[in-house]
């Protein structure tokens, strides 16, 4: 592991996204996207993490409407 | 015991806060506006709330919001403003939030006038707002009464969480009479439904919405279960001379007060008549009024009205005897002697 | 490695049983503003620490199941009167935090009028309304802050200002006013106006926490289906629509110099509720041994009639009062209304040894008539064998009636001799005391402040008594 590890992680809930996209146009480094395979309960194609470059802003929790669909990490201190 | 001679409407208020009741909200309107006045005097003087509203619907609203926090709570005014209130009512009934409504009647239809009628009946005894609802109505015919039966609709209103109308016309509520209060103040104990703004009551819900057609038919085969306990235990009856009647005259309010002096008259020329006076309109007193249909041969029911309660009389009688009607309306109110003229023709 | 930053919100139910169907999700649409004001809302519940002690209105319009997603204390209301039931839900739990959230329909059609009331009376309140320019829950409907031109089913052509006005500015109107301590509209349709709207909703509770009185938070919020656009370009709508007609703004903040308020911790005895509503504890003395009365003036009924101001309605008060602290039963009932305000006046008296009946006098035993008009009206009515007290300083006919027996009394002339021609109903009542013996006269006296408030007039209304006894007697002429 030579990489610096990114600074924020990202988790959206595959069910209780709707697919609405707000995330995706918030993000101010385009680290989200609609997955293209999965469809989920509620029958959209959920947004998804890229795997990588998250900053842990939190734009993209603002931004969504569903309570409970984004949680954001940040690198802990002693990490960094 | 405290006496008083006061004004029914006035009796209403000092019931109401020796009841617990904790706030009042209401719009002014005549007859009924010594409520107001007051519960505008008296009620911050012990440390209760009086919000004079921008409305009578923001009243009866803020009846419901108090309500649900768990309080005793009040409103009150007369046919055009219990007309606007009842889709509050109807909320409350939903919600099963008890309140005490007093109705100081007038006249109708539309803007009237403020002369005493008893024609909100219908809007009042037969739910008035919205919905498969009941209302409890105690119908008051003195000072002692009003206050006495405010005390008790506070009770009934709590025991059964549904709103309580006290209904009188504009006589009763501006006559002033000698009151005997009670000298207990009452402290209620707090309700667990309500939402009181603490940890406690914090999963509370005051609600009259269910979505679901199966929840809400549920909902209110509940409401009418408690309907049928009321019918059952709650009714009120007064009834004057009645053990030998062979003619039975039934009136409410100012009404049942000028028959009993019809009674006697009529006694006296040796016709022999009784009064019956629902004390409740809802639940109605049906059964005694079938009962006494075993030995009476005719039925006199008189109004302020176009015929209401009659209605109710005629579906209890269910025909076995003959049942007539006299009514005044627009604010003029028959006198005993007037009613004699009508007795004498049964 | 990595910690917690941002999730869901402790103030919201973590599932929501009281949902049917999905009970890991909200009911809004894809992309609606709402779920965001939601969790801006619950962010700063969570913050504050007010979780366990806040009251959250919810409203009829898409919000209308806000209950089901916030862990706080509910109240459903009836469409645009969230803010008379936060009134009073507030009034009488003040420490509690009282939260209306409202739409456009219920805030500013239905509701107009309870929530400029609730913000003209300054309530303690905190009130988020959500703009969206449509009626979202009934299907894409005309809201009072629909555009000028926006197409929705029921303006089919387009708002159109002839028919259906302007589109209202809330906080604009709501600023008018005296009372509200914050007002400000927010929008969420970028990053930059988020975190405004959150720092927006946090301020707006904050003021209630500290009792600073009536907050107001607009809010500009998307509605991708009723606007029919992708959620990303809701935003878009917003920026290029809604903004240039509803800025974004503070239009009042006085936060800062606002006062605080606290409820008051007073605690009343019921021997203190009892004396403030004037129910004293302490029985009267039994009523001293009533005089003998004269066949014919037991048990009265009494009709007293004149102009207003004549003390008409005192006079009955009077006899009713002084029948009671003698044993009787009584009943007064006025003329009420119009009538009582100018115009002429008149009330109906009992006072029986016996449970009184009809309160209405039509045959009167004893009939009063200061003027005139009073005398030709209810002279006619009387019972044979009455009594008619007629006040001769205002009447210069004499009665019709000969079989009652008349009591002409210039009462208005005796009073005026005293100095306030206004002591004339009292002069009356000594002549009816004196005539009729029903009321001993230490009773009248000792009975006059009951109904003669102020205490200054007492000795005068007393002597006024006197005279009219007096003069029924013979011992006084006028």
């Amino acid at each position: 592991m030579t990489d610096k590890l990114d600074r924020g992680r990202l988790e959206i809930s595959v069910d209780e996204c709707k697919g609405c996209g707000l995330c995706i146009v918030a993000c101010p480094v385009q680290v989200i996207e609609f997955s293209k395979t999965v469809i989920n309960k509620q029958g959209y194609h959920p947004a998804q993490y890229k795997g990588s470059g998250c900053t842990g802003c939190g734009t993209c929790f603002y931004a969504c409407p569903e309570p409970g669909a984004v949680t954001v990490y940040r690198l802990a201190k002693q990490a960094q | 015991m405290p006496r008083e001679l006061i004004k029914g409407n006035e009796a209403v208020v000092k019931a109401a806060i020796l009841a617990g009741c904790q706030a009042y909200f209401g719009y002014p309107i005549t007859p009924a506006s010594e409520i107001a006045e007051a519960a505008a005097k008296y009620f911050p003087l012990v440390g209760r709330t009086f919000i004079q509203a921008e409305s009578e619907i923001a009243s009866i609203q803020m009846v419901y919001g108090a309500a649900g926090g768990g309080v005793r709570v009040m409103t009150a005014s007369s046919g055009p403003g219990i007309s606007l209130k009842q889709e509050g009512i109807s909320y409350c009934a939903g919600a099963e939030l008890p309140c005490v409504i007093a109705d100081i009647m007038r006249g109708g239809p539309g803007l009237g006038n403020i002369a005493p009628e008893q024609s909100d009946y219908h809007q009042v005894v037969k739910g008035g707002g919205h919905g498969n609802y009941r209302c409890i109505v105690l119908a008051p015919n003195s000072a002692q009464e009003m206050c006495d039966l405010t005390i008790k609709a506070f009770d009934l209103a709590d025991q059964y969480r549904t709103p309580v109308y006290v209904v009188t016309d504009g006589y009763i509520g501006q006559m002033m009479e000698q009151v005997n209060f009670p000298t207990a103040v009452q402290h209620p104990k707090r309700h667990d439904w309500g939402v009181h703004g603490d940890d406690a009551t914090r999963k509370n819900l005051i609600n009259s919405i269910y979505l679901d057609p199966d929840e809400l038919e549920e909902h209110n085969r509940k409401l009418q279960k408690k309907y049928a306990e009321i019918e059952r235990k709650e009714v009120l009856v007064d009834e004057y001379r009645t053990r030998d009647a062979e003619l039975l005259v039934i009136g409410y309010g100012i009404i049942s007060r000028i028959l009993r002096t019809t009674v006697d008259l009529a006694r006296e020329q040796g016709i022999k008549v009784g009064l019956l006076r629902p004390v409740t309109l809802w639940p109605f007193p049906a059964k005694r009024i079938q009962k006494l249909c075993e030995r009476v041969q005719a039925i006199q029911v008189v109004e302020l009205s176009n015929g209401q309660m009659v209605e109710d009389v005629r579906l209890a009688v269910e025909g076995r005897k003959p049942v007539k009607f006299y009514g005044r309306m627009g604010g003029s109110v028959p006198s005993a002697q007037e009613l004699l003229g009508v007795i004498r023709k049964l | 490695m990595y910690e917690k930053y941002l999730e869901k919100s402790a103030s919201f139910y973590p599932e929501y049983p009281r949902k049917s169907g999905n009970q890991s999700v909200t009911h809004y649409c894809p992309g609606c503003g709402h779920g965001i004001a939601h969790k801006y809302i619950a962010e700063a519940l969570d913050d504050l620490k007010l979780t366990e002690r806040t009251v959250l209105i919810s409203p009829v319009g898409c919000s209308v199941f806000a209950y089901y997603y916030f862990d706080v204390g509910n109240l459903q209301a009836a469409h645009g009167r969230a803010p008379a039931v936060a009134t009073g839900i507030k009034r009488i739990n003040p420490h509690s935090i009282v939260i209306s959230y409202q739409g456009d329909g219920d805030l500013a059609a239905i509701g107009g009028d309870e929530i400029i009331h609730a913000a003209n009376r300054g309530e303690r309140l905190t009130v988020f309304f959500v703009n969206n320019a449509i009626y979202g829950m009934t299907g894409g409907q005309m809201a009072p802050t629909t555009l000028v031109g926006q197409q929705t089913t029921t303006s089919p052509r387009g708002r159109n200002i002839h028919n259906e006005g302007y589109p209202i500015r809330m906080c604009e109107l709501i600023s008018a006013l005296e009372a509200p301590v914050y007002v400000e509209r927010v929008s969420l349709h970028s990053p930059g106006a988020r975190a405004k709207a959150r720092k927006a909703i946090r301020k707006a509770l904050e003021n209630q926490v500290q009792g600073k009185g009536f907050s107001f938070v607009e809010i500009l919020a998307q509605c991708p289906t009723g606007w029919k656009v992708s959620a990303p370009d809701s935003l878009k709508w917003i920026e290029e629509k809604m903004l240039p007609y509803y800025p974004v703004q503070v239009f009042r903040d006085k936060s800062a110099e606002a006062e605080g308020w606290a409820p008051p911790d007073v605690a009343y005895s019921d021997a203190d509720v009892l004396q403030l509503i004037e129910l004293p504890l302490e029985d009267e003395a039994a009523p001293a041994a009533r005089p003998k009365v004269p066949e014919q003036y037991r048990n009265p009924r009494i009709k007293i009639a004149g102009f207003g101001g004549q003390g008409v309605l005192l006079l009955g008060v009077a006899m009713a009062q002084l029948g009671m602290m003698e044993g009787y039963n009584v009943s007064w009932l006025p003329s009420y209304g119009p009538e009582m305000r100018g115009g002429t006046a008149h009330c109906h008296v009992n006072i029986s040894d016996t449970p009184i009946g009809s309160p209405l006098v039509s045959a009167s035993t004893v009939c009063v008539a200061f003027n005139k008009p009073s005398l030709e009206k209810f002279e006619k009515e009387m019972a044979r064998g009455g009594l008619l007290i007629y006040n001769t300083s205002m009447i210069d006919i004499q009665p019709t009636r000969k079989d009652v027996e008349w009591l002409p009394i210039p009462a208005s002339e005796i009073a005026s001799q005293m100095g306030n021609i206004r002591f004339a109903n009292m002069v009356v009542l000594g002549a009816f005391i004196q005539k009729t013996g029903l009321i001993n006269m230490e009773t009248a006296i000792k009975g006059l402040p009951a109904f003669i408030k102020a205490k200054k007039l007492i000795a005068e209304n007393v002597k006024a008594l006197e005279n009219g006894a007096a003069f029924v007697r013979g011992e006084l002429k006028i």
